[in-house]
């Protein structure tokens, strides 16, 4: 897929974003926008999986887990967009009896989803858990795994670095969503996480840095973590990108992490947003 | 009382160790992870003889639960072990997240709990893990009696799909349960039958039990005692018949009494037939250093505690 149809699709998404958000007045719109480029090019592009016949045990299947699980708007949109799950189904996020939580849940059924996340830190374990397990099956599938920047705070995270480093769990790519903000400010206000590429180094990883928001950028860095699979490292990609990207002004700032759009704010978005593929 | 009978002493633990390794050879999917206690679990032959389908995660509990869950999609049956302790309050919110709420089929294996854990103290002896467990849902909560059922229950839950607690402990206790005895989830033992007053116990206090009721037998009291392996679901039928006859229960377990075997009970009997009820069960209390029998009977959960809560239960029926 070319970069312009890659863009074409992530602007949709960010339309589906702020409408799925501003329709409930809750959600999370500045992660979910900014980490749009990357979901679209990893379901559109990078990942071996099958939309139309979705299985928990993905058998040969690259699978992806959604550790920061309040980004949820940007998941949902993909997974629909890519066939999962019908797209106007999307207009029942965080209504009664949605499919569509305010987390991504299991327990509904939601084609796509093999994991609960949102109380944070736990997506990274998950995921080396079914990387082992697909060494057990010989499947020779990727993980994928995005994490938050904010969530790196969670000492989970480094007990699940740890091990995969330790014992060559080389069939994972984990991707940090940089955007150096978080609910109460800047990461490096908050809690600084000091120098992430060498804190992961030093935790043994391969480490790759990334522009979340050129494809070029994006295709050529995801190309290389590919290229690093079964040599003997886990693999950190960690994506520089902007909080609210898309929806000028929702950037630059962490107040729209979790803040929906009103009436106004939402046509002001939706101006700057092409509607490529049709709205819901 | 003629029926019960010594086969032999051994620790809980070592059940689960044996009927880990029974499971390895009989299913490829069983898997094990352990967080640095593989000797205290009892989990070297698991080991030793499947090796590529052991993990050793470190101390590191959190991450276990989180890769044990993982593990499932794929369809392995992953069994974590280390003390009750880490199995539950440090990972409470792993096991509720990844494993209750998302549905995964995973075996949480748990020993040393309770008082009878010993000498290392409060710091490891969880008595409301049992609580912890049993209000989550999508868990099946099961506390075997003896080594035999420890070991028949280990290779049970693999066959359950869903995920499980399984809480066992470190003393050698005696055997009672025969060792081709069936295990079945959410079936309640009834180890005897008896009209005066319906004692349910689970895992060590099943044989405290049996020593209370050879008291009793003595002094012409009549015991139903029921082992009550599985907590959740509760077998409210063996319940509810057994008090039809005996109107009143003492209830057993090495826990708090808040939020275990004995509320869960209360809830049966209130919600059906409300009757009294005595609790024999550690009271809002963190335990201590000591040796696990001296312990049992410091906190009130010796045989002779459990005597006296039957004669106390029968005379409150009036």
């Amino acid at each position: 897929m070319n970069k312009e149809d890659l863009k074409a699709i992530s602007s949709q998404v960010r339309r589906d974003i702020v409408r799925m958000v501003s329709a409930v007045k809750s959600g999370h719109p500045g992660g979910s926008l900014g980490c749009a480029d990357f979901l679209t090019y990893l379901y559109f592009e990078a990942m071996n999986h099958n939309s139309s016949n979705f299985t928990m045990d993905a058998l040969n299947e690259d699978v992806f887990f959604l550790s920061n699980g309040h980004i949820s708007p940007v998941w949902y949109s993909v997974l629909a967009r890519k066939g999962y799950f019908p797209v106007p189904e999307l207009d029942t996020f965080r209504k009664i009896s949605s499919r569509l939580q305010g987390h991504p849940s299991t327990d509904k059924q939601l084609e796509g989803i093999r994991m609960a996340s949102g109380s944070l830190g736990q997506g990274l374990s998950v995921a080396i858990g079914t990387a082992q397990t697909k060494k057990l099956n010989k499947d020779k599938s990727i993980v994928y795994t995005l994490h938050g920047d904010g969530e790196l705070q969670e000492g989970q995270i480094w007990e699940a670095a740890m091990y995969a480093a330790a014992n060559k769990v080389d069939n994972l790519i984990a991707t940090i969503d940089f955007n150096g903000r978080q609910i109460d400010g800047d990461v490096d206000d908050v809690l600084s996480l000091g120098s992430l590429t060498e804190k992961w180094q030093a935790f043994g990883w391969e480490v790759l840095e990334m522009d979340g928001h050129n494809f070029d950028n994006i295709h050529n860095t995801m190309t290389e973590a590919k290229q690093k699979i079964g040599h003997g490292k886990p693999v950190v990609v960690i994506m520089k990108t902007e909080m609210g990207m898309g929806v000028d002004f929702m950037m630059g700032t962490h107040k729209w992490h979790g803040v929906a759009p009103n009436e106004e704010q939402l046509s002001d978005a939706l101006s700057q947003l092409e509607e490529t593929l049709g709205d819901y | 009382m003629e029926s019960i009978e010594i086969l032999g002493n051994k620790d809980t633990r070592s059940g689960f160790g044996e009927g880990l390794a029974e499971l390895g050879a009989q299913n490829e999917n069983v898997v094990a992870l352990c967080a640095d206690l593989t000797g205290s679990l009892k989990m070297n032959a698991f080991q030793n003889a499947f090796p590529d389908r052991f993990f050793q995660v470190g101390i590191a509990e959190a991450n276990m639960m989180g890769m044990a869950a993982g593990m499932t999609i794929g369809g392995k049956i992953p069994f974590t072990g280390t003390f009750a302790n880490f199995s539950t309050g440090r990972v409470y919110d792993q096991i509720r997240q990844s494993i209750a709420y998302s549905q995964k089929n995973v075996k949480i294996c748990a020993s040393h709990a309770g008082l009878t854990l010993g000498e290392d103290g409060a710091t490891h002896q969880i008595l409301e893990d049992i609580g912890m467990m049993r209000m989550l849902p999508n868990i099946t909560v099961v506390v075997p009696a003896d080594f035999n059922q420890t070991k028949q229950a280990t290779k049970a839950i693999a066959d359950h799909e869903g995920a499980v607690y399984l809480r066992f402990g470190r003393p050698v206790m005696p055997i009672f349960i025969k060792p081709d005895a069936v295990f079945q989830i959410g079936k309640a033992d009834i180890i005897q039958e008896g009209t005066d007053v319906t004692i349910i116990a689970c895992g060590h206090m099943v044989w405290k039990s049996i020593e209370a009721a050879q008291l009793l037998a003595a002094e012409g009291i009549s015991v139903e005692l029921i082992n009550m392996h599985t907590i959740k679901p509760l077998d409210e039928e063996a319940i509810l018949r057994s008090v039809a006859k005996t109107k009143c229960v003492v209830s057993a377990e090495e826990h708090m009494a808040n939020g275990g075997l004995g509320e869960a009970v209360a809830r049966v009997l209130a919600s059906n037939t409300p009757c009294p009820q005595e609790f024999i069960a550690v009271n809002d209390s963190f335990g201590e250093s000591g040796k696990p029998m001296d312990l049992m009977e410091k906190y009130g959960l010796g045989a002779s505690h459990i005597h006296a809560a039957a004669l106390k239960v029968i005379q409150r029926k009036g």
